[in-house]
């Protein structure tokens, strides 16, 4: 946490109410997301108990399992569930825009430019917390490799038809969601927690309801109190007033409320299937009973997860979010053509050259990140100035110089006045962003005296001997310097999965096609 | 105490609090409800009951596939146990110190048997803070060349070999504790062992304990070997630092009691909020937002360490890199007072008042292009 983020937190103790860590919206929100509050049944891996899922916040669709531990209620939650997600993940698929892209000829060997389709928008999907984000990458790894009737006959319990397919969409989005600045797959918590400063620490952080009340404590309440009573309130029968985001759910709702409530479907249950006379009633009766109290404990989650969206949407944009968003739409289009093109879902464990891939493409991104959010907000940037990564001035003088070349260029003289005391040693190259959005760069030419710097420009003021009208600053200018790239590049290509080397286990075994499914036992749950 | 909880007092040493009401077996989650601060503890009963199933199921077969799992992944080339080849000892006894004794005693005679031994829920003592506390492992083999292994059982699951790290952390430190408390035997076991074959066989506890847990979605076992040679020296040292609990308790207030004095229901609480308050204030905590996680008396500490306006309550790391301040209001009126910009000397306070103006600066100015 940085000095600047402290003192933010520590405003927000003296307020009583969230302080802004930022000053736009660094991250793509949707104008149509996709809401996913989940619910998990304690103790049980990827056993869910019910869901709110939606895009209309005041018709969420509620999804219950009434016996957790049973397959076949199991599968028809799921199959609903990909009933509600599938149509609202395709309705982005067909609307396209062609981008140029340059690919290696098969034949030639040279890289020829071609058209490909692009995907105008992406769904994006939200859900309230952290854990909800990781449950839905369990979801994913527990559907795709499924087998249905259809692909398998023999299979012993076979998913309903479009389970393993909404599998490899859950999968695709939990492993986007580890990209840094990516908004195919957001929480909450991390959204708002990137924006507001609390007057709690992180880890209390993860919980929404309390971050929530910091960031709009009502009337009349300081937020460590509106957050004390999010977090432990209880009324007079032992119940949460404000149930868990989720997926895990309070224990005293499970073992008052909710386990009774089971056992008296599974009785219900056993008579309709003993025949007793009325059984069907009491049934739907304790069916009925079941989603209530599911819906009890997701609706208040749903409600703040929207709540924050608000808030969100009430920050401007920041500028180079939709240069991000458009790479998630790349990967979005990426998965659709991999899906179309019927390729097999994603491996349990990557390969050693995707596995490198996508840590250096994350590196990459994570640099891109922290450029971008410094240089669309001037608060993300007061942090990098404080760290002496970058300064910000005035320019007192400018003197022309030129390069002891065969054809001299432009090299000004410029010299900032700041009060920053930016970490530079030797001719460190400098960049900052001018009027027309370009990259001018620039390297440290000494310091003239204490807090005043000078930089010879370096590019960015065109081809002749003389610098284009406008690309060099004038005295009273104000401006701020970097010491970082503003469009960092990764590393190297890595070679094909064929040509992997021993030191990483050679190229991938061939034979190795297509996943076993997971084992499953009589009854796979305890 | 169990080793979950000596786990957290052994990440938290410095809090003289835990440590005196763990050290006399005081029900923090009681003291928290009578103090009107209590957390959200507790277990669901599905996990509960899932956790117990999944023992059961993994524990049926008298340790044969717990032995198996073991030699599969150490592939130390050992010969593999024999069906019918895993020696399950009765380890019944009457109360801790008894079962702790018969524990004892059936690791010297597996030891010297030089076969494979499944311990079931056997007993070890570790000294804590000058009073011993009762240890209860899921299991313990003893391996025919006279090591054990420390075999802990969780029902997370374990998804294409691996599992949440935070649980895996947790579970090994838990591991440390109880590998920690074996060693002591250890050392008896080879002090009184009479070497029999006339060759010397060091008894060792081994520092990979196996981490058995469901595999994927299923209820079938899977295991991992964890090393917890990084937790057992954490723990080993966290514990030697824990102030002996007989000098806390003998800087404490005469006549200082946790007692809630219950009614004759035994639910009912009768001794006055404020009195337990004082009590409890008596002894100096640590609090930091760990806490939350692994102490049922945290939200009271919370409460404390914010109306004192502690640093800390922010986390853990806040306090680095404030120097000598300790208070939110100290820094505040630090970061904030208006000085001609002179140096004070105090880098964490000259750092402090950048960060404030550059703070203000960019709030001062949203959107303005302030780094052109």
């Amino acid at each position: 946490m940085s000095l600047i983020t402290t003192l933010a937190r520590m405003e927000a103790v003296r307020d009583g109410r969230a302080r802004p860590v930022a000053t736009v919206l660094h991250r793509h929100l949707s104008d149509r997301p996709l809401a996913f509050v989940p619910l998990t049944t304690a103790g049980e891996a990827g056993a869910p108990l019910g869901a709110l899922v939606g895009t209309d916040r005041d018709t969420p669709r509620l999804l219950v399992v009434p016996q957790p531990r049973n397959r076949d209620l199991r599968f028809a939650f799921l199959a609903d569930l990909a009933e509600e997600m599938l149509p609202y993940l395709d309705s982005y698929a067909d609307d396209v825009e062609l981008e140029e892209r340059k690919e290696t000829d098969p034949e030639t060997g040279k890289k020829v430019p071609v058209q490909v389709e692009l995907c105008a928008d992406a769904p994006q999907l939200l859900v309230p917390s952290a854990a909800g984000v990781a449950f839905v990458r369990l979801l994913g790894r527990s559907m795709r490799f499924r087998r249905t009737a259809d692909q398998d006959p023999d299979t012993p319990f076979p998913a309903p038809a479009r389970v393993p397919l909404l599998g490899r969409w859950l999968t695709h989005y939990g492993e986007r969601s580890r990209v840094p600045g990516s908004s195919l797959l957001l929480s909450l918590t991390e959204l708002l927690g990137r924006h507001w400063a609390t007057g709690q620490s992180n880890l209390e952080d993860q919980h929404l309801g309390s971050l929530l009340a910091w960031i709009d404590p009502p009337e009349g309440f300081p937020g460590a109190e509106a957050a004390l009573r999010a977090e432990s309130a209880r009324d007079a029968d032992g119940q949460l007033l404000c149930p868990p985001a989720g997926p895990a759910t309070d224990p005293a709702f499970d073992n008052k409320l909710l386990a009774p409530a089971i056992a008296r479907y599974d009785a219900a249950r056993a008579e309709v299937l003993g025949g007793v006379a009325g059984g069907e009633a009491r049934l739907r009766l304790a069916e009925n009973e079941l989603r209530e109290l599911i819906a009890s404990q997701l609706r208040p989650t749903w409600d703040a997860l929207w709540h924050g969206v608000d808030r969100l949407r009430g920050l401007p944009r920041g500028e180079r979010v939709a240069e991000r968003w458009k790479r998630d739409r790349w990967s979005f289009t990426g998965h659709r053509d991999r899906v179309r093109a019927g390729e097999p879902p994603q491996p349990k464990r990557d390969d050693a050259v995707t596995a490198a891939q996508k840590l250096s493409a994350r590196e990459t991104a994570q640099a891109q990140l922290e450029a971008q959010e410094a240089l669309d907000d001037p608060l993300v940037m007061a942090g990098r100035r404080l760290a002496g990564e970058a300064f910000a001035g005035e320019v007192t003088e400018v003197e022309m110089a030129w390069s002891e070349a065969k054809v001299p260029r432009p090299r000004p003289l410029v010299t900032v006045r700041t009060e920053d005391r930016p970490h530079l040693e030797g001719e460190v190259k400098l960049y900052r962003v001018m009027a027309d959005g370009r990259t001018q760069t620039g390297e440290f030419a000494g310091a003239q005296a204490p807090g005043a710097l000078v930089v010879r420009l370096t590019g960015g003021m065109g081809r002749g001997k003389t610098p284009e009208p406008g690309s060099v600053p004038e005295p009273g200018d104000r401006m701020c310097w970097t010491l970082f790239e503003h469009a960092p590049r990764g590393g190297p290509e890595l070679p094909d999965a064929e040509s992997t080397p021993w030191t990483h286990g050679g190229p991938p075994d061939a034979v190795a096609l297509g996943p076993d499914p997971d084992p499953v036992t009589e009854e796979d749950y305890l | 105490m169990d080793a979950r909880a000596l786990a957290a007092l052994a990440a938290n040493p410095g809090c003289r609090r835990r440590a005196l009401l763990d050290g006399a077996g005081v029900d923090k989650g009681a003291l928290a409800r009578a103090l009107g601060a209590s957390a959200n503890f507790g277990q669901s009963q599905f996990a509960h009951q899932r956790g117990n199933s999944f023992e059961a199921r993994v524990k049926a077969d008298r340790g044969e596939t717990l032995t198996r799992l073991l030699h599969e992944r150490l592939r130390d080339g050992s010969p593999a146990p024999e069906p019918g080849g895993v020696d399950t000892p009765d380890l019944t006894a009457v109360g801790p110190q008894g079962r702790t004794a018969r524990t004892a005693l059936a690791l010297r005679e597996a030891t010297a048997a030089g076969r494979w031994a499944l311990l079931d829920h056997p007993m070890v003592s570790l000294d804590v803070a000058g009073s011993p506390a009762f240890l209860e492992p899921d299991a313990v083999v003893v391996h025919p060349d006279g090591s054990w292994s420390v075999i802990e059982i969780k029902s997370f699951p374990m998804v294409d070999g691996s599992a949440d790290p935070a649980k895996v952390g947790a579970a090994a430190r838990q591991a440390a504790v109880y590998a920690l408390a074996l060693e002591r035997v250890a050392a008896r076991v080879g002090e009184l062992k009479p070497d029999s074959v006339g060759e010397a066989r060091a008894v060792r506890v081994r520092h990979q304990v196996l981490l058995v847990c469901p595999k994927d979605f299923s209820n079938l076992p899977t295991a991992e070997l964890v090393d917890v040679r990084k937790q057992l020296s954490v723990t080993r040292r966290q514990l030697a630092r824990l102030t002996r609990i007989e000098d806390i308790a003998a800087a404490l207030p005469e006549g200082t009691t946790f007692d809630l004095r219950l009614a004759d229901d035994g639910r009912t609480v009768t001794r006055p909020a404020e009195e337990l308050t004082a009590a409890v204030d008596a002894v100096d905590a640590a609090y930091a937002p760990e806490c939350l996680a692994a102490c049922e008396l945290a939200v009271h500490c919370r409460a404390r360490s914010r109306a004192t306006g502690a640093v800390e309550s922010l986390g853990r790391g806040v306090r680095g890199e404030l120097g000598g301040l300790t208070t939110v209001e100290s820094v505040l009126a630090a970061a904030l007072e208006r000085t001609g910009g002179e140096p004070t000397g105090d880098p964490a306070v000259d750092a402090l008042r950048r960060a404030a103006a550059l703070r203000a600066e960019a709030l001062a100015a949203p959107g303005a292009v302030a780094c052109r």
